[in-house]
């Protein structure tokens, strides 16, 4: 067995010589000094690994058209098997590989491992810095929710701006007139077509620079003897490189990424911000205005860059120590107190509704459709706690029959005597009398006659926010002028898509004095709880149309 | 990196067992990455999607025009879930009613290669003019590459309305 594995190796060896060429490859020599503190570059490249194995995947679920985009990457969230998890991974991965890349940065930044003769290799990896940004940037736009096209609305103005190209850049960008068809198909075929080829050929010569001149040795290294690459160091970045996927796993299994509601340019109230990573240029531009704006968008940055591109032909000095590179430890320090400071600020900034989106849509949201009476049913049943008995879920049972499949062949009546007397009506159930009013119960009939197990889930995932909106809705009787969602009595306007016709301070205003805001209004004054108001309102904004 | 060591790189400085664990540890640890990525993405191409949304049935034509034995293709519009969208496209069925007043509506496909198939109205027999499939009224196989029977709608009839839900496969045929 042993022979003719030789035998194999020996055959491809002699035809390929790719065994030979990842022998020199793993017994490459490397300095003395060189350990856990170089496994930066190793952990962003296996990042893009990643990156170009879930971003495939997602492209085979997934439309490049803002007509079909967001629709196919709720379908990947919502219906495809670990969708939602590639999905994590992709956008997780993007934010770990910007990290990644700076730490690896930093980290050559402060050895001073850039010096003669490594200054192209610096240079190399520059490029590939702004590379990445460049995926970030284009693929922002790809989901095509609310979120990625205000986003790219600033992104693609920002680029006008740029002295002399500016212009040229939007043509490029496909953002003349506006965003649409153009934008997105120039952002997709930039972010899949021509961003990965060249970020594979740079990180070939990157790899090939970083080969032809040796990892970089601290002071001292020469009279030490070399090491081998494998199999210490590659343990040490395997290491590494294992840790960095652990955390990328667990943030996308456990940290939500959020789709908003579709793309709408004329939605005037959506408060854009950018990705993380650039806010602290976000907050530059605020620094600036009027004519000095094309400073803080594109100038300052144009020259960071070009600076960080020079940094070996400025600091041309002999190899010292790391730990008597005060100067450069400074500018590290300075740069992240000045990155910190305005991200800080930028978060301090953000009114808190731009934080967070009030309606997930990478979940089912079939509880859209629910009336209000349904809704406020579903608050009933939470409320009384009958899943503790009565399973939602398929394929688990609970001490009570599940209601997916037995409640839609009861009618309203049965069901009001049940909750009412259990054991009277079906005679040695254990299940407790439901302490609500006739309406109330009447509601919870409602939403009961609903379920089937095909929308239980989705029903049981209906936010808080919606709940409480309903339950105050219900409670006031809106419906009894007002339809939502085909339920109600048509005096008054219905309320479906009401965000789009009016803002939350006016409509709030308008519960105070109908008249003074809609003149010949019959609609009575109402006083709420702030608490209440707030619920009801989010709840109304959150109807579709 | 499947390579065992050469005996030519003694230069290691390490001791035998630790050089072990090390390739261990790293063969370990890449299993468990490309695990952890290969079985969800396995999961991801394979396994279908839940299809939230199901195919109704749909109204499909009058039946009273049907006379027994002489089968009639069927043209109507029917939603159909295509991945992220619902589609409402034309279908049509080959409609055949009994003496026994049954009605059985055919996939308009060959069950070999999904060719479309006519009825020969002189030989009382569908035939596909792709390989030369022919099934009988039935829809049974009678010559040809065709592996199984006519796969059948599901079908309901209202008066004279006939209602068409999905497509169902005939087991294949044991003849």
């Amino acid at each position: 067995m042993k022979r003719q594995l030789k035998a194999i190796n020996d055959w491809v060896d002699h035809r390929t010589g790719l065994p030979t060429a990842i022998q020199t490859f793993l017994y490459e020599d490397i300095p003395a000094s060189a350990g856990w503190h170089q496994v930066f570059g190793s952990v962003a490249m296996f990042l893009f690994l990643i990156q170009a194995f879930t971003g495939a995947l997602l492209a085979f679920n997934y439309a490049p058209t803002p007509g079909d985009a967001y629709n196919s990457l709720r379908y990947i969230l919502t219906e495809v098997t670990a969708g939602r998890l590639m999905r994590g991974l992709h956008h997780w991965g993007a934010s770990m590989m910007i990290v990644v890349v700076v730490l690896h940065m930093v980290q050559v930044f402060l050895y001073g491992a850039y010096k003669k003769p490594r200054e192209t290799t610096w240079m190399v990896g520059v490029l590939l810095l702004l590379l990445t940004l460049a995926y970030g940037l284009t693929g922002y736009l790809l989901p095509w929710d609310n979120r990625a096209y205000w986003g790219t609305v600033v992104t693609t103005r920002i680029a006008a701006q740029a002295p002399l190209l500016g212009s040229y850049l939007t043509r490029l960008l496909g953002g003349e007139d506006s965003i649409g068809v153009v934008t997105f198909a120039r952002f997709f075929g930039m972010h899949v077509l021509l961003l990965p080829p060249a970020t594979a050929l740079l990180i070939g010569i990157h790899v090939y620079l970083v080969r032809k001149h040796g990892v970089a040795p601290a002071p001292g290294d020469e009279v030490l003897p070399t090491r081998k690459f494998y199999p210490q160091q590659v343990l040490k970045d395997t290491v590494a490189i294992f840790i960095a996927f652990a955390i990328l796993f667990l943030m996308a299994v456990a940290v939500r990424v959020p789709l908003e509601q579709l793309a709408d340019p004329t939605d005037t109230s959506y408060i854009p911000r950018p990705e993380w990573y650039f806010l602290f240029l976000f907050q530059t531009l605020k620094l600036f205005s009027g004519p000095l704006e094309v400073v803080g968008s594109t100038v300052l940055p144009g020259l960071a860059v070009l600076l960080l591109i020079l940094v070996p032909f400025i600091d041309r000095s002999a190899m010292i120590k790391v730990t008597r590179r005060t100067f450069a430890a400074a500018v590290v320090l300075l740069a992240a107190i000045g990155w910190g400071g305005l991200t800080a600020a930028a978060v301090l900034t953000t009114p808190p509704e731009a934080r967070q989106a009030a309606i997930d849509y990478s979940e089912p949201t079939e509880w859209m459709q629910l009336s209000p009476e349904e809704m406020a049913g579903v608050g009933y049943f939470r409320a009384e706690n009958c899943a503790s008995c009565h399973s939602l879920t398929e394929g688990t049972t609970g001490i009570g029959p599940d209601l997916t499949r037995t409640a839609s062949h009861r009618t309203a009546a049965w069901m009001i005597q049940h909750f009412k007397s259990p054991a009277g009506v079906r005679p040695g159930s254990s299940m407790p009398p439901i302490q609500l009013s006739d309406s109330q119960l009447n509601t919870l009939a409602a939403f009961l006659l609903k379920l089937n197990p095909d929308n239980a889930t989705t029903l049981s995932n209906t936010p808080d926010f919606a709940i409480q909106g309903a339950l105050v809705y219900q409670a006031r009787g809106c419906s009894d002028c007002h339809v939502v969602n085909g339920a109600g009595t048509e005096v008054g306007p219905s309320l479906n898509g009401l965000a789009k016709r009016r803002t939350r301070s006016w409509v709030e205003e308008h519960f105070d004095d109908p008249p003074k805001l809609s003149p010949g209004s019959v609609m009575p004054a109402y006083k709420f709880p702030q608490k209440d108001l707030d619920s009801l309102v989010t709840y109304l904004f959150s109807l579709p149309e | 990196m499947d390579q065992t060591p050469r005996a030519s790189s003694p230069q290691q400085g390490l001791p035998p067992t630790r050089r072990n664990f090390s390739a261990i540890a790293i063969h370990g640890i890449w299993a468990v990455i490309v695990a952890a990525l290969g079985l969800p993405a396995a999961g991801y191409l394979l396994i279908p999607a839940k299809f939230r949304r199901k195919n109704d049935f749909v109204e499909a034509g009058d039946i009273s025009q049907l006379s027994p034995q002489a089968p009639l293709e069927l043209a109507f519009r029917r939603n159909r879930v295509d991945g992220w969208r619902v589609v409402s496209e034309k279908s049509t069925a080959w409609v055949v009613k009994f003496p026994d007043n049954s009605v059985v509506a055919y996939a308009p496909q060959c069950t070999h290669l999904g060719c479309a198939y006519h009825w020969d109205q002189r030989r009382t027999h569908f035939v596909c003019p792709c390989h030369n499939s022919v099934f009988s009224l039935d829809g049974k196989v009678q010559e040809g590459p065709a592996p199984r029977p006519l796969d059948r709608y599901q079908t309901k009839i209202e008066g004279n309305k006939l209602l068409l839900g999905p497509v169902q496969q005939t087991p294949s045929q044991t003849v």
